[in-house]
């Protein structure tokens, strides 16, 4: 039994090194006095210091994160409902076909979705910008989002629903009190991944953004011709502390408020 | 439903306070008067201070964009919707684009600087009488190599590259015309070869190389070469600069059969909506002083006589960036060969990187 | 089974609510298909042709496709291999939410700056070689090789992966598998014929999630593998950035979205696995 015990913690383990190890190495050089992440000369907090000089930078960081937030936030709203109608849809290939159509900006290169984007919006003159940044965000998260909850329902037993429905629930109840909270933990896993998504994306974000307005992705992708900087390290690992601590006080505040809960949610 | 309506709560409030913060960044930055500018340019390609100092001078905020790949950049002008006043296309971008209709001709009246630039880098075939663009840097494309890595082996020639000792030694960059290009000088052939007999040998050529090519990669070469990992890389002169300046067991030639020498310049794009700032935009960079800073900063080859006597004579005597007479006298510009043309190279090259594998 | 007067009861939910998803399908979806198919068709000099569609079924594309499908496949299934475990594992954990975001959390950090990262640690001189270099095993040539290129596509979709099927399992009634074990099945059979269909539909998520933009993988063939990976990704992708070519690469994407409608007809309907609709 200590055996089996030992082997998951392992897995684990190699699996979070493997993980960490390409950001713990950006950090490293972070530090680093040379240019680049070549070798290594000596130890400097310049870069660090380079970092809250730079307006501009720290501008499009926050540009960054919002755009993140309210992409992923509106796409989970989106796709909650996206996913209940593909549920609720009672003939299958009808089903099957939304599905599809759902995922071709999946299967879609990021280039194809960013060019046909950028021409939509001139079609329809909206000014190049932080909306149309967003806006795209949030159409090229939504499917992901919907394939996070899809699992989710189907795994519903439909009982409950008829159970509350004939308790005399109304609809909204039902929602509200039954199908969301069952959800729930897929509703998280669309709002992070999305945020993947946003945070990751290049070449949409190139091509529908105008008028000063930037992400880091954009900023960090020009870079490559001349050399990423390492402010850009610098910026990253303040970002992951920032980020880590976020994460670390946000779950131990949830964990105070539910805990007399626990138990019963689960 | 509690924690869901929580979480909402958390990020909208985390959003509209980072929304704050950055109306309130913003707002320290717009100056009065003049208007202002937007930059499209490569990243980390011009020295910030020079555009705080502009913005000082002039009293034009400029706002700055990046792009990452000369046609993207076209086609983000083409659609419009941004009010692009200053872009920096390379001298094949800059006919194509002039050929398109999307650059605005230049006022030389409002330009003084250009008295500047060394004769020899105006009034090229890619914008004859500088009609559309100045340049900005200038290059080549020769060969990157680390002698230590090679019991001492230097590098005169292309066909140096074909050597059966450097197995698996070679990064090649993954561009077409770059790739085919050294091919076609290596046969004696000009690099704007349209002849389909002249492509096809110099693929097949290429296709010989296949046991010495290490990978075919892009801007990462630079970290690869200065770590060791590869012993020999053909590359941008700008890049090379790059690696002996981290790596000083590096060098860098030009092969003696002749290469590309490269451009990357200023236009006016036709969404500028300020064009006198442009101008003035224009006319800082080319201030002897301005191009001698920004010279430094890149680190790129600067087409201003007058700012490279300013900089420091080791840097503006090295041979390997500003090569003499002699060699620049081989080199060719590329042209424009039309789409036909480029894709034609294209597959051919595609067909090189497939057949690798086998 | 009780689902169609459920189905009806809740038609005007559904309905009203719906909407915004379906002004996306249609203006970010519909829209750009349309104009892609269009684009298709489509040369050079912006005339009608086929020739396009003809040029996909010439050797070169066809290899591109065949191995953008053996990638696409080789990546999922380790991505399966190792996510599936991690799940599991991670169900088991004290703080199982805590470190469920502790998987997601490094994706959030640039591709680009960790793409970087990795030509470092793969290097000949990095700290993986090091450290196979303690297991007697000589420095060897790690970065653009098939190797290299699937782990890092690994690296990239495991959380993709992980996600669902953790979602499946945690919710899974830990008396299903104490029944199963009490009557008598070993840990192997409860696992195979009890959990695992039981989170077939979370399995069915993320084979979806990670296959389907595998197929179009670009920028790793280039920066991990060096160019030895070509994809139909990378083919699009110089077909909009390089010989400015939108008509052939719309066809290659045309190509890419059929390829997906097909997968998603032929697995079975997402959902209605496993027990419930027997």
């Amino acid at each position: 039994m200590g055996k089996l015990n030992m082997l998951p913690k392992l897995h684990l383990a190699i699996i979070f090194v493997i993980l960490y190890a390409p950001i713990f190495y950006l950090i490293y050089y972070s530090f680093n006095s040379g240019d680049s992440m070549a070798n290594f000369e000596s130890f400097t907090l310049e870069h660090y210091a380079a970092v809250f000089h730079d307006t501009r930078l720290i501008v499009i960081l926050i540009n960054t994160v919002v755009i993140a937030l309210l992409s992923a936030f509106m796409a989970t709203f989106i796709g909650v409902f996206g996913s209940l109608a593909i549920f609720f849809m009672r003939s299958k290939p009808m089903r099957k076909a939304i599905l599809s159509l759902n995922n071709v900006l999946i299967v879609s290169p990021d280039v194809i979705i960013g060019a046909s984007f950028l021409i939509l919006f001139t079609l329809l003159g909206v000014k190049l910008g932080f909306a149309s940044v967003l806006v795209s965000h949030v159409a090229f998260s939504i499917p992901i989002v919907v394939m996070m909850l899809l699992p989710k329902l189907y795994e519903m037993s439909p009982s409950l629903i008829d159970a509350a429905l004939d308790l005399g629930a109304a609809k909204r109840d039902v929602l509200t009190c039954v199908i969301i909270p069952y959800i729930r933990p897929g509703i998280f896993a669309g709002f992070f991944l999305a945020l993947t998504y946003s945070l990751d994306d290049f070449a949409v974000t190139f091509f529908v953004t105008g008028n000063g307005f930037s992400t880091l992705s954009v900023e960090i992708y020009s870079m490559a011709r001349t050399g990423i900087t390492l402010t850009i390290n610098a910026l990253s690992g303040i970002v992951f502390l920032a980020t880590v601590i976020l994460v670390l006080g946000y779950y131990l505040i949830s964990q105070k408020a539910k805990a007399p809960l626990t138990g019963v949610k689960r | 439903m509690k924690e869901l309506l929580r979480a909402s709560g958390v990020v909208l409030f985390i959003s509209i306070v980072l929304l704050l913060i950055n109306v309130k960044l913003n707002e320290g930055h717009v100056s009065s008067g003049n208007g202002s500018i937007t930059v499209y340019n490569w990243g980390e390609y011009m020295d910030p201070d020079l555009l705080k100092q502009f913005e000082e001078e002039t009293g034009i905020r400029v706002i700055y964009e990046t792009f990452d790949s000369n046609e993207a950049m076209m086609a983000k002008i083409e659609q419009g919707g941004t009010s692009y006043d200053i872009a920096m296309p390379s001298e094949y971008m800059v006919e194509m684009m002039a050929e398109k209709k999307l650059l605005l001709p230049l006022d030389h009246a409002k330009l003084p600087n250009l008295k500047h630039i060394d004769a020899d880098f105006l009034d090229l075939p890619f914008d004859p009488n500088n009609r559309y663009s100045v340049p900005y840097f200038w290059g080549t494309l020769g060969i990157a190599y680390n002698p230590t890595l090679l019991d001492g082996q230097t590098f005169e020639s292309w066909d140096d590259l074909w050597h059966p000792s450097l197995k698996q030694q070679i990064i090649l960059v993954d561009s077409a015309r770059e790739t085919l290009g050294m091919s076609l000088n290596s046969l004696g052939y000009s690099l704007n070869s349209t002849e389909a007999g002249e492509l096809q040998e110099a693929k097949e050529k290429l296709e010989k190389l296949t046991p010495n090519v290490k990978a075919i990669i892009g801007d990462e070469v630079t970290q690869l070469m200065v770590n060791q990992e590869a012993a020999v890389a053909v590359t941008w002169s700008g890049q090379a600069a790059d690696m002996m300046w981290e790596n000083e067991n590096i060098d860098y030639v030009v092969p003696k059969e002749g290469s590309n020498l490269w451009f990357d310049n200023m236009v006016i794009p036709k969404t500028a909506t300020n064009v006198e700032g442009a101008h003035a935009f224009i006319n800082f960079m080319l201030d002897p002083q301005a191009a001698a800073q920004n010279a430094e900063y890149v680190g790129y080859s600067t087409p201003n006589a007058a700012a490279l006597e300013l900089m420091d004579p080791d840097i503006a005597e090295d041979e390997r960036f500003y090569p003499d007479e002699s060699i620049r006298r081989q080199l060719e510009v590329y042209q424009n060969l039309g789409l036909e043309m480029l894709g034609l190279y294209n597959d051919l090259f595609l067909e090189f990187k497939i057949q690798q594998r086998e | 089974m009780g689902l169609l007067p459920m189905m009806n009861k809740m038609t005007p939910v559904r309905f009203l609510y719906a909407i915004p998803y379906y002004a996306w399908m249609i203006l970010f979806v519909a829209a750009p298909i349309a104009l892609v198919v269009y684009f298709s068709f489509l040369n050079l000099s912006g005339q009608f042709t086929l020739e396009n569609y003809r040029s996909f079924f010439s050797p070169v594309y066809l290899k591109l496709a065949l191995s953008s499908f053996w990638y696409a496949f080789l990546i999922t299934l380790f991505s399966l291999v190792i996510a599936y475990p991690t799940a599991y594992f991670l169900t088991k954990t004290k703080h199982k939410q805590l470190w469920l975001l502790f998987i997601i959390i490094p994706s959030w950090i640039n591709l680009l700056l960790k793409t970087y990262a990795f030509i470092g640690l793969m290097g000949f001189y990095g700290p993986m070689n090091a450290f196979l270099g303690l297991f007697g095993i000589g420095e060897k040539q790690i970065l653009f090789t098939d190797f290299s290129f699937i782990f890092v596509s690994v690296y990239i979709f495991i959380p993709f992966m992980i996600l669902p099927i953790f979602n499946s399992l945690d919710q899974l009634n830990p008396r299903l598998i104490d029944a199963s074990r009490d009557l008598g099945a070993s840990a192997w059979t409860t696992f195979w014929r009890v959990v695992l269909p039981l989170t077939m539909n979370g399995v069915k998520s993320g084979v979806q999630i990670v296959f389907i933009p595998a197929l179009s993988l670009f920028m790793i063939t280039r920066l991990i593998a060096g160019n030895k990976v070509l994809t139909l990704g990378t083919a699009i992708e110089q077909h909009f950035l390089v010989t400015q070519n939108w008509g052939m690469g719309s066809t290659l994407a045309v190509f890419l979205m059929i390829a997906m409608f097909l997968m998603m007809m032929v697995t079975r309907g997402n959902g209605k696995g496993g027990l419930f609709n027997g």
